[in-house]
């Protein structure tokens, strides 16, 4: 490891490709220099690829409703099936209610994710101004439709009737702190997920500009790639059942 | 010398919230671990725990990337 940090310190002394691994995640306006809130910038853009992606997969793929379905429609069935079990199992037979809005997240997430792994695009996810908006209306929706299904019943989460009276007002603090604290990590675990893999991809690429070790740096960007490729689908899964378990929370306040 | 005291503590700082990360990395490792373990012994209930598997890792996880967020805050915004 030693090694390699030395050999970052030669590559900017000899004026090799040297470039912050953090520049990838600059909010650039596509046209002209002014960023104001109506700009499109290259957020919106690959904003706007996974959400083209999301129809390609979605509607294109299974419009012509083969019975025996070709290589995407299986893929859009796969991932239609897959996450409707893990609504099902997780937030109960009436969270299925809600499974569309599930679905919209898991995708959006998937394949802003899965394109950011493309060389030279952005990854969106990697914004936390991007997953605290999803992750705010997470936790608005159930907060709302937790006192709208069970009004103030729905206090029942933080007072929790399996323990011992003792404790019971130590633990409605801590749960009611650990229920604020949700949409926080809810959207700092995935938007620092990517960005910290992606960051790890640019410092090997880094490394890969100095001759001596760029084999192993290589491979190492080849390896970390193949793991990214992992984590993106992870973190749209986590970000899901997450939402399926806070959905729960709110269908069934009662421990 | 260039920067001063507060800039270095702030690096200081940052280095050191790094150390949250092992913390992470050893709760991560012990809920998949465990869920090996315990799937080893009866492979048939296997299946239906690993969305379990995956809300405790994404918890422990949690903790972790708090870690990264105050050595970034640190960094960037102080």
């Amino acid at each position: 490891m030693s090694s390699e940090a030395t050999g970052a310190e030669h590559a900017a002394e000899e004026g090799g490709l040297v470039f912050h691994p953090m520049d990838q995640f600059i909010v650039k306006p596509l046209f002209g220099d002014t960023i104001a809130w109506y700009t499109p910038t290259n957020v919106t853009l690959w904003m706007g690829f996974s959400i083209l992606a999301i129809i390609a997969l979605l509607v294109l793929s299974t419009s012509k409703r083969a019975i025996v379905p070709s290589r995407a429609q299986s893929i859009a069935e796969l991932a239609y099936g897959f996450i409707y079990k893990m609504v099902e199992d997780v937030a109960g037979k009436d969270g299925v209610k809600y499974f569309p809005y599930i679905m919209t997240l898991f995708m959006f997430i998937v394949c802003a994710n899965f394109l950011g792994l493309l060389p030279m695009s952005f990854t969106t996810t990697s914004h936390i101004a991007v997953t605290a908006v999803m992750a705010m209306a997470v936790f608005l929706t159930v907060t709302i439709l937790g006192f709208y299904l069970n009004g103030f019943g729905f206090l029942n989460i933080f007072w929790i009737r399996q323990a011992p009276l003792v404790l019971r007002p130590i633990l409605a603090l801590i749960e009611i702190i650990s229920y604020f604290v949700r949409p926080i990590s809810h959207s700092i675990r995935l938007a620092g997920n990517m960005m910290a893999g992606h960051a790890v991809i640019k410092v090997f690429a880094g490394f890969a500009a100095i001759a001596a070790i760029a084999p192993v740096s290589i491979a190492a960007i080849s390896a970390i790639y193949a793991l990214e490729v992992l984590v993106s689908f992870i973190q749209a899964y986590v970000f899901a059942i997450l939402t399926c378990v806070y959905l729960k929370d709110a269908l069934h306040p009662h421990h | 010398m260039e920067g001063d005291v507060v800039q270095m503590g702030a690096y200081i700082g940052a280095g050191l919230a790094c150390t949250g990360m092992g913390g992470a990395a050893v709760g991560v490792g012990h809920v998949v671990g465990n869920y090996l373990s315990g799937a080893l012994r009866n492979p048939s209930a296997a299946g239906g725990q690993t969305a379990t598997m995956f809300i405790g890792i994404a918890f422990s996880e949690a903790l972790g990337i708090f870690s990264f967020l105050v050595a970034l805050l640190l960094m960037f915004a102080v």
